[in-house]
């Protein structure tokens, strides 16, 4: 089962692609500190603006003279962070209302799914800056709130899942031996739905990251001298006549990442889903 | 119909007074008091000052009784007044906004719809064929894309190397003096960066959508029918098929609202824009709490508004959900 799972991923040109450049990311965000070729935060005057190739600086400096390529490194690992603490806040909060819904129904069913409801209606983005502006902006914030306003789809989508999983046999066959209510949810019900899950969350991690870099963009971010992504682009945008490298790279790491996740998440839709016989 | 619009009407307003409740929430989540942000700046602001301004924003009350008070208020459309130092009401600031977002926006999905429709339906008739392939991929890149670099890279080439368009505002310096005609071409100048980049995103997803629904829809059995009696080709895809294709694209269109108003912050303040976003932003920024609230009850209404628009859409699409209401 797990071997054929495998193979259908790896024979997914894409999705292996995307699985590679994952894979990629996470080794430079951990060897930041020996790959980055300066100290990200090593300010010279001297150096300012320097266009890409320039003395040792790959990609250009920005306006303090800073390298970017060092930045960018160093900006991945708020990404890569960020994208999972996020995800991991909202997947560990729809498993829990999705599971209280789902099995419990009736009011408890209603109460939740109504507040779901009213947290889409929210443009995410309005909600997210509110929040922020009340809190300071910092990382941990960033992060929180991420994963506060993105937990819907999760929810709805484990309910479901038990929902059609709650009255099998196994199930009740568990219940009747006596098994507790958090025993059959957690044993016997979610891991049942851990494929649709896992799909959810690697979109999510996509979409958190995008989330971040807009954030960081708009100045209500992680907050310098952290480097991140999203910052430079801010930056770049104030040296648009004079500097499109400060423009250009920083959206490019962004693109290729959220892509990888985007191209990783269909393919374990399409390796988890027993219909598919697609050919690649 | 009339009898499923009423209806739907009805069902708005709990999720509306939903909606005022987690707003009022998420504002007074701030520890401290909105207060501090008007009299720290002024050092002479007395003890006495401040007492004055806490009982003038009502904040000496309990809370349920602030939140009772505030959505008094909101019944005649009063959302208080801004903190800013021109402290005018909130919804003035709203009103003289609005319709430069919507214009926006309804600028948008109208581009959405025309170009997602052909290409996604295009791709799926085609389905593997080099133009299919083109597509995804390009699908999969504008769906990736941040829409602010989209934006940066677009300044950048079309505003400051060629030239060809303005890179900031809605109207250049001497709009004033231009004729009508000169005047609306002028604000399409504007519009024509904006209105394109923040459609690439809703464009890519709805296009791939309507690509895999309609390559579902092929292979139903009622098509198989069709072709067995002998229609053309041509009528079988484009009469039957679509048909069926085109209803859930209504709802997706609803969906996409609140990521479209949403975007409208970011969009808003790249292109210096005076819409509802820019303004939303600015309160952020100033820590301007009722204007804060006023924009995240009016982003929300919005949703629920484009949500509605949707239902009924889907209602005239489809006699099997109006009906429904009556069994």
């Amino acid at each position: 089962m797990f071997q054929s799972f495998l193979t259908k991923l790896i024979a997914n040109k894409p999705a292996f692609i995307g699985a590679l450049i994952v894979l990629a990311m996470f080794i430079i965000s951990w060897l930041a500190p020996v790959l980055s070729p300066h100290d990200p935060s090593a300010i010279s005057v001297a150096q300012r603006l320097r266009p890409p190739g320039t003395q040792g600086h790959l990609l250009g400096t920005d306006s303090l003279g800073r390298d970017i390529l060092s930045r960018m490194i160093w900006g991945s690992r708020v990404s890569l962070k960020v994208g999972f603490v996020a995800v991991g806040l909202s997947t560990l909060i729809g498993l829990i209302l999705g599971a209280l819904s789902g099995y419990h129904g009736g009011l408890v069913d209603a109460a939740i799914m109504r507040f779901c409801d009213l947290m889409l209606c929210f443009p995410s983005m309005f909600l997210i800056l509110a929040v922020i502006a009340i809190l300071e902006p910092s990382i941990w914030n960033v992060m929180a709130v991420i994963g506060l306003t993105s937990w819907m789809g999760v929810a709805r989508l484990v309910r479901a899942e038990i929902l059609s999983l709650k009255n099998r046999d196994f199930a009740l066959a568990a219940k009747v031996l006596g098994a507790s209510d958090l025993r059959i949810i957690c044993r016997h019900l979610l891991p049942n739905a851990m494929g649709p899950i896992l799909v959810t969350a690697t979109l999510g991690v996509a979409g958190a990251i995008l989330t971040e870099s807009s954030l960081s963009f708009l100045g209500l971010g992680v907050q310098p001298p952290t480097p991140t992504w999203g910052s430079i682009l801010s930056e770049g945008k104030n040296y648009l006549h004079r500097a499109w490298w400060l423009s250009l790279y920083p959206g490019l790491a962004i693109l290729i990442t959220v892509l990888s996740y985007n191209l990783l998440g269909e393919g374990l839709r399409e390796a988890l889903s027993p219909h598919s016989n697609r050919r690649y | 119909m009339l009898a499923y619009t009423i209806k739907r009407l009805f069902m708005m307003i709990p999720t509306f007074i939903g909606i005022t409740l987690i707003s009022f929430i998420v504002i007074h989540l701030a520890p401290g008091d909105p207060t501090n942000m008007v009299t720290d700046l002024n050092p002479q602001a007395s003890q006495s000052a401040k007492k004055r301004l806490t009982e003038l924003y009502g904040l000496d009350k309990p809370i349920h009784i602030q939140y009772l008070n505030w959505l008094k208020n909101l019944v005649t459309l009063d959302l208080g007044r801004s903190m800013a130092p021109d402290r005018r009401p909130v919804i003035d600031k709203i009103k003289e906004r609005l319709p430069v977002t919507l214009t926006l926006n309804l600028c948008s999905i109208f581009i959405i719809i025309c170009i997602s429709l052909p290409l996604g339906l295009w791709a799926a008739v085609r389905a593997g064929g080099w133009f299919d392939r083109f597509s995804t991929v390009g699908v999969f890149i504008f769906f990736a894309a941040p829409s602010f670099w989209l934006a940066l890279l677009a300044m950048w080439l079309f505003g400051v190397n060629l030239g060809w368009l303005p890179i900031s505002g809605l109207k250049s310096l001497n709009y004033d003096s231009l004729s009508f005609f000169d005047r609306l071409i002028d604000l399409s100048k504007h519009l024509v960066m904006p209105v394109i980049i923040s459609s690439l995103g809703g464009l890519a997803g709805l296009s791939r959508y309507l690509r895999s629904n309609m390559l579902e829809i092929i292979r139903q059995d009622f098509l198989t029918t069709a072709r067995a009696k002998g229609l053309s080709e041509r009528l079988v895809i484009w009469k039957h098929a679509l048909r069926n294709a085109l209803i859930p694209v209504i709802t997706i269109l609803g969906l996409s609202v609140p990521g479209l108003v949403g975007g409208s912050v970011i969009m808003e303040s790249i292109f210096a824009i005076p819409g509802l976003g820019q303004l939303f932003y600015a309160a952020v920024m100033g820590r301007d709490y009722p204007l804060v609230m006023g924009g995240l009850v009016m982003g929300a209404f919005l949703t629920l508004i484009g949500n509605f628009l949707a239902d009924l859409g889907y209602a005239l699409a489809d006699p099997r959900v109006r009906d429904e209401t009556f069994r």
